[in-house]
């Protein structure tokens, strides 16, 4: 069994693309911050951070061409993560505030 | 028997090294996870202090650091890229820029945190008896998180001088290259987790 990866032919090109996609993100998000959205604010900050984060996943890190496994990986953790976020919020919102 | 004519085969398993640092990777995912999560529930609470502590914080400052970053995880992806096209020297190049880059961020961070201090705003600090709770929390988080995010560049900056030796010593070659991949996510990580705490912290308005 050969456990050993050689990749050949590396394009620059992609990577300085998706750098320049991930520099106007920052600017945008800063643009942005500009303005008073009020609760659109911070999820327009974070679907921007999140768009950001996913290019660098796919592209910086290869997982969009990597073995699907760490997609699975990937997943699992931010599912995790995320019902974590969602029952600390159900707390949040419906505790009864000590008197 | 005749052993000694048997050819050694150094035993190497790439694909098993990129899934051991990604379990890391997510590891750490989680250890950020859950400060962001205190930091979440504590703006939930508190949400107009927020606002009124993070106008304290310099939006250039931390525009600058997030574009510097950017281009270190560019360069350090450029730079694997580099050597799978056999361009060792290039290689090179483009991870001592990486190592510059992170230190210009740390730098960077060094002087924000130092005019912060300078102005009384550090846990026990003689400005923070003047602040709401809600201000309190948001100083703390903010030292904290980029605290231990710094500490976390410090360590990619290491791990990439490390790699940088490696690549000059022909330790990491065009078809040898999963520990300059590994270095590399690591710094990815570092760079993602820098992408949310620079809105979250920097641009709250």
């Amino acid at each position: 069994m050969n456990n050993h990866i050689t990749h050949t032919g590396e394009n620059y090109g992609l990577y300085i693309v998706v750098w320049l996609g991930l520099v106007a993100l920052t600017l945008i998000t800063v643009a942005l911050a500009g303005f008073n959205l009020l609760y659109l604010t911070v999820v327009t900050a974070l679907a921007i951070a999140i768009v950001k984060s996913l290019l660098v996943v796919n592209y910086f890190m290869h997982v969009k061409t990597d073995s699907p496994v760490f997609k699975i990986f990937i997943g699992v953790s931010v599912a995790t993560f995320i019902i974590m976020v969602i029952l600390t919020f159900f707390d949040l919102t419906f505790r009864v505030p000590i008197k | 028997m005749d052993n000694n004519s048997v050819a050694m085969e150094i035993h190497r398993d790439d694909t098993g090294s990129k899934m051991g640092m990604w379990l890391f990777l997510l590891t750490e995912l989680l250890l950020f996870g859950g400060m962001f999560l205190l930091y979440a529930s504590y703006r939930f609470i508190y949400p107009e202090n927020f606002k009124v502590a993070a106008e304290r914080l310099d939006i250039t400052v931390g525009t600058i650091n997030t574009i510097i970053l950017l281009t270190s995880s560019l360069t350090v992806a450029l730079s694997l890229a580099a050597i799978r096209n056999k361009q060792k020297v290039f290689s090179l190049y483009l991870l001592m820029f990486t190592i510059l880059c992170g230190g210009a961020f740390l730098v960077n961070k060094y002087f924000e945190w130092s005019t912060k201090i300078h102005h009384g705003i550090y846990p026990k600090g003689p400005e923070m008896a003047n602040l709401s709770d809600g201000e309190v929390l948001f100083y703390g988080l903010y030292y904290t998180m980029t605290g231990l995010h710094a500490l976390h560049v410090l360590v990619g900056l290491i791990f990439i001088a490390i790699v940088c030796y490696f690549v000059y010593k022909d330790k990491i070659t065009f078809d040898n290259n999963q520990k300059l991949e590994n270095a590399g996510l690591y710094w990815h990580l570092v760079d993602i987790i820098w992408i949310f705490l620079f809105p979250l912290f920097y641009l709250i308005h």
